[in-house]
């Protein structure tokens, strides 16, 4: 300290004034923040909106929400009416999809596989993430013993066959939407614990944490308040990623006929009605829900892919 | 490591008592009795086919009777075929499903390697979005939904593909397509994004500076920890391709054991559905019992008795 003050005193009063000049505005500007401060969501939404692929997803997924509402109460047809004398035709101005083998529209029938799908994709990632953030959460905050069985736990129905115990459930119950969703949810929610807890297995040791927890706030507003907005990310990405496999389960059921049963569809349902038309050339039958099924769960996956792109700020370059 | 065996071990143990106990539970709920369809039985037959079949007993006594069943690995005679033990139709499905399940995933295995390493190699390039479009679409189509399409294009239309059935290896090639295609594209994304990452490293330069053919780089030096994650994943994949047979057998009329399990869950076979059931889960969990120890072997880095943390 005391050198550079002699070092001051030595070179203050030998620099001439005329060395001094204004700085630049440029230079003066450098510190100031240009753009408004992005909030991570907004940043989030700059990078997804960049994605193309992503936002032709979004955009399919709109289109076929507003469908799945609108479709079935604009046409002027009935999902379940059979109409015998116009089976099988081909789709024309008065039917768009064509008509299936008892005379019921296929473009009402598409919009109303289209409620089905995207309900019970939808319920089961809703049900996902709440189990599974109580459970990963409490498991993940609490630890050592505790974490210790309730992971336990999750490992052994990791292991369970899933497909096996809803087919099963299905007989049981009846073959009905609720059940669909219950069977689903009964094992479904043990990825998302898993991601859970192992952020906030992750996050609890940072201090904002301890802080909390010295100001005295209880577990659960801990969890709540602290943990769980800092986890959102991954969680989000595993929503998206849940409702395309919960959407093929349902098909993949319905296709085997222990899912939505007749006269209602699902597009598993008519995806199997359609397996017996490739014979006879009514392609239209098994086109148009083969063609929704893979549209719906290509547009969720691109958009769960630019989800996490957009979340991740690890992998940002 | 033999802690790690014996942990997981015990794991197993109970998981498979879970199932088996949860299949007796569920299959007493279903609603109906094998013996509902038989018209004209009278009250003797039926009472001494219930008690042949131990169907008189109380639950719990049945439960041990099951139990014992399981142990044994002694399902006794299906109800419905009653010329054939349970056992005899596993026999005979399983090897089918086997074969179908086995081909399937080794196809799936490399062609998604190569995809993925294609993929890496050639980042950001035509090739790349190429794969990547085809792995995103094999991700998205339903297995079941491309097996319609292949039957109505190559068997249907072109006519040089049989349709169905299971009996040359000209009938097997329609099924393991459309088993293989949704695992190949989910190892294809992962083998690319590690092979990515791992592109990047040191050891890499290093290889490359020691003047390496890049044929070596890849797979001497880049693949074998790019494929780490592959190994993780297989036991899921695993389960998806058994399942994936359930329907595919349908589809394609192959006698396999998923076929035997639909039927028998429609008539109410109550052994037959206990049989396949706790065959299938037993293998599914021995398989990924099988893929972590594997695992454990394969990278050093991993020290199976410590815990993880993730």
């Amino acid at each position: 300290m005391g050198l550079r003050k002699e070092v001051n005193n030595q070179h203050s009063p030998s620099v001439p004034d005329e060395w001094f000049r204004p700085i630049n505005r440029a230079e003066q500007n450098a510190e100031k923040v240009s753009r408004p401060s992005l909030s991570y969501w907004q940043d989030a939404w700059h990078r997804l909106l960049k994605n193309r692929l992503a936002m032709t997803g979004l955009v399919f997924l709109f289109f076929l929400a507003i469908m799945a509402i609108f479709g079935p109460i604009w046409s002027p047809y009935s999902v379940t009416t059979i109409d015998l004398p116009n089976q099988n035709l081909a789709p024309s101005s008065s039917h768009w999809f064509g008509t299936d083998d008892l005379g019921r529209d296929v473009f009402t029938r598409t919009w109303y596989g289209a409620r089905i799908s995207l309900f019970v994709g939808l319920m089961a990632a809703l049900i996902d993430f709440f189990v599974g953030i109580i459970y990963g959460g409490i498991s993940g905050y609490k630890g050592g013993r505790v974490d210790n069985i309730m992971m336990r736990i999750v490992e052994i129905l990791y292991g369970l066959p899933y497909l096996l115990i809803v087919i099963l459930l299905l007989v049981v119950m009846g073959p009905s939407l609720t059940t669909i969703i219950v069977a689903l949810s009964v094992t479904g929610w043990v990825g998302m614990a898993r991601i859970v807890r192992g952020q906030v297995l992750q996050l609890k040791n940072y201090e904002f944490v301890l802080a909390s927890q010295s100001f005295g706030a209880k577990t659960k507003r801990i969890i709540r308040k602290n943990l769980l907005p800092n986890t959102m990310g991954p969680i989000i990405v595993q929503m998206t990623l849940t409702v395309p496999s919960a959407i093929f389960a349902e098909s993949f059921l319905s296709f085997l006929g222990l899912g939505i049963q007749a006269p209602y569809a699902s597009w598993g349902v008519m995806a199997n009605d359609g397996l017996s038309t490739i014979l006879s050339g009514h392609w239209w039958r098994l086109f148009f829900p083969a063609f929704f099924i893979s549209a719906t769960m290509f547009a969720f996956n691109v958009l769960g892919d630019g989800l996490q792109d957009a979340l991740d700020p690890k992998l940002r370059e | 490591m033999l802690r790690y065996i014996l942990k997981r071990f015990t794991i197993m143990a109970v998981t498979l008592f879970i199932i088996v106990t949860l299949t007796f539970i569920l299959m007493h709920s279903i609603p109906g009795s094998p013996f509902n369809q038989e018209r004209g039985t009278n009250e003797a037959v039926q009472a001494n086919l219930e008690e042949f079949y131990n169907l008189d007993e109380p639950l719990y006594v049945q439960y041990f009777i099951y139990l014992k069943a399981v142990a044994t690995f002694d399902f006794g005679p299906s109800i419905k075929q009653p010329t054939a033990t349970v056992n005899d139709l596993l026999g005979r499905g399983f090897p089918v499903s086997l074969e179908l399940g086995l081909v399937s995933i080794i196809i799936a295995v490399i062609s998604g390697i190569l995809l993925g390493i294609i993929a890496a190699l050639r980042h950001n390039e035509i090739i790349d979005y190429i794969a990547m479009t085809i792995a995103v679409l094999g991700i998205s189509i339903p297995n079941f939904i491309l097996a319609t399409q292949l039957i109505q294009t190559f068997a249907v239309n072109l006519k040089i593909l049989p349709a169905a059935t299971w009996s040359s290896p000209m009938h097997m090639i329609l099924p393991t397509i459309a088993l293989a295609t949704g695992p190949m594209a989910i190892i294809a994304r992962l083998t690319r994004s590690t092979m990515l990452e791992v592109l990047t490293q040191d050891y890499i330069k290093m290889a490359r500076a020691k003047g390496l053919s890049p044929a070596k780089i890849v797979f001497k030096h880049a693949l074998r920890n790019a494929l780490m994650p592959v190994v993780t994943i297989l036991g899921t994949l695993l389960a998806g391709i058994l399942t994936g047979t359930f329907v595919l057998e349908q589809i394609f009329a192959i006698p396999g054991m998923g076929k035997y399990f639909v039927e028998s869950i429609n008539t109410r076979d109550y052994p037959v559905i206990m049989g396949t059931t706790v065959f299938y889960s037993a293998f599914l969990i021995f398989m990924l019992f099988l893929v972590d120890i594997v695992y454990g072997l394969l990278d050093p880095r991993i020290k199976l008795h410590q815990k993880e943390v993730k």
